[in-house]
């Protein structure tokens, strides 16, 4: 875990990372906070609030008596999120240090296509 | 939703003309896991030994499920106190221990206990002064957690203990306090390994109370700002500094309070790097830095 961030958020965004690849898909149960509290080795406490901040951003629901399951069209919606954010986040980065370095946006457009090719 | 379980104000405890507790308060919720700590000496053995009914404070007041726990029966049941270095009686094995455990703690669970015992690989049938460092320490954690006490402190629990049994010993609270909620209070050293486990966080120095709050408010509460000693300076001159380090025009500092995105910006454009500060590296800045001139005050606490 990153020790500059909560954990609660930390964990939220794992979930979110798992529904987004798939693994846990929509419709899907979710761990009970327990299990990411041990699993994790958090307090439950803190899973709760990372499982509660899911809920209330509709990504995930509770069933009462029976457990958390990901909400229809909630990997859609994280999508959308995670593309709203990509340029500020990735391009705007890595951008600057290009330019720092001399390496045109032509150039730059090449070595991405070439990474590609070798992953 | 919980309640208060410990209320104290005002707790002090003296011993001749030294002051081990001075004027503390605290409060402990139901059903949380507390860290309480400090350097040796600090006075949480003493507030803990308060709290739980074997030391009786000079000043102030003191409610634990309601009441004073010195002399009443009812709260003492509800409580489980593991000492660092807990006595047994000569003639004792670790079996008589546990046979023992049941008169003590109305919750305790024989069966968890007989799969601690099995974790820790304790050997029953040994006398307890023949047992190891690690393995008398096994004994106080088996009793903590297998009493299932609505108030357990671990003081410095696993003195001795490896590593792997540190491990099992931070996974079996963690599964039994999320099926059988309790309040915990964990005083230890190892605060990077339990860190994670904890809600919130009373750190004491020099029998006072330095902080308490929520583990999840001190994460990314200080940062370490490091750089060419001209930007450090500048970017921490109307902060809150709380250590100081330096090698040649290189300097880091660590500040105390929260960086927004605006300040980030500012120390990446003056080159200067900021990393985050652990729980440990933050107890270390707040309680380390007068060593010199109060050594000799720790001594005598220690």
């Amino acid at each position: 875990m990153d020790e500059s961030r909560p954990i609660f958020i930390q964990i939220a965004e794992q979930i979110e990372n798992d529904i987004i690849e798939g693994s846990l898909p929509e419709g899907g149960q979710i761990p009970s906070t327990n299990e990411f509290a041990a699993f994790l080795r958090v307090n439950p406490a803190t899973a709760l609030k990372g499982v509660t901040r899911l809920v209330d951003d509709g990504i995930v629901e509770k069933r009462r008596g029976i457990g958390m399951f990901v909400t229809t069209g909630a990997r859609e919606r994280l999508v959308e999120r995670r593309r709203a954010g990509f340029a500020t986040e990735y391009l705007r980065p890595l951008i600057i240090e290009a330019e720092k370095l001399g390496i045109g946006i032509e150039e730059l457009a090449g070595m991405l296509r070439a990474e590609r090719i070798q992953s | 939703m919980t309640g208060t379980v410990v209320r104290a104000t005002g707790l002090t405890k003296r011993y001749g003309s030294f002051t081990a507790v001075d004027a503390v308060n605290l409060s402990l919720e139901e059903n949380r896991i507390y860290g309480l700590l400090g350097r040796n000496g600090a006075g949480k053995t003493t507030i803990m030994q308060m709290l739980t009914g074997q030391l009786f404070p000079d000043a102030g007041e003191l409610d634990v499920f309601g009441r004073e726990p010195a002399e009443h029966a009812d709260v003492l049941r509800r409580m489980c106190f593991i000492a660092e270095s807990q006595r047994y009686p000569d003639s004792f094995k670790a079996a008589h221990v546990f046979k023992a455990a049941p008169w003590f703690f109305e919750n305790w669970d024989a069966a968890f206990a007989e799969q601690l015992i099995a974790d820790f690989r304790l050997p029953l049938n040994r006398y307890i002064k023949k047992l190891s460092r690690g393995q008398l320490s096994a004994v106080g954690v088996i009793v903590g957690l297998a009493s299932r006490a609505p108030l357990t402190f671990f003081d410095e629990p696993y003195l001795g203990l490896d590593a792997v049994a540190r491990h099992i010993f931070y996974d079996r609270l963690l599964e039994d306090y999320a099926e059988h909620p309790r309040t915990i209070v964990l005083s230890t050293h190892l605060i990077d390994e339990v860190a994670n486990l904890l809600e919130h966080v009373i750190l004491i120095d020099q029998g006072r109370i330095l902080f308490d709050r929520d583990a999840e408010e001190l994460r990314g509460s200080a940062t370490t700002v490091a750089g060419p000693r001209a930007a450090v300076e500048s970017f921490v001159a109307d902060r809150p500094v709380i250590g100081r380090e330096g090698l040649g025009g290189l300097a880091s500092a660590t500040i105390d309070g929260r960086l927004d995105q605006a300040d980030r910006i500012r120390a990446a454009e003056a080159g200067l790097e900021l990393a985050p500060v652990s729980l440990q590296q933050l107890i270390i800045h707040m309680t380390g830095t007068d060593l010199s001139a109060d050594s000799t005050n720790q001594e005598v606490a220690a």
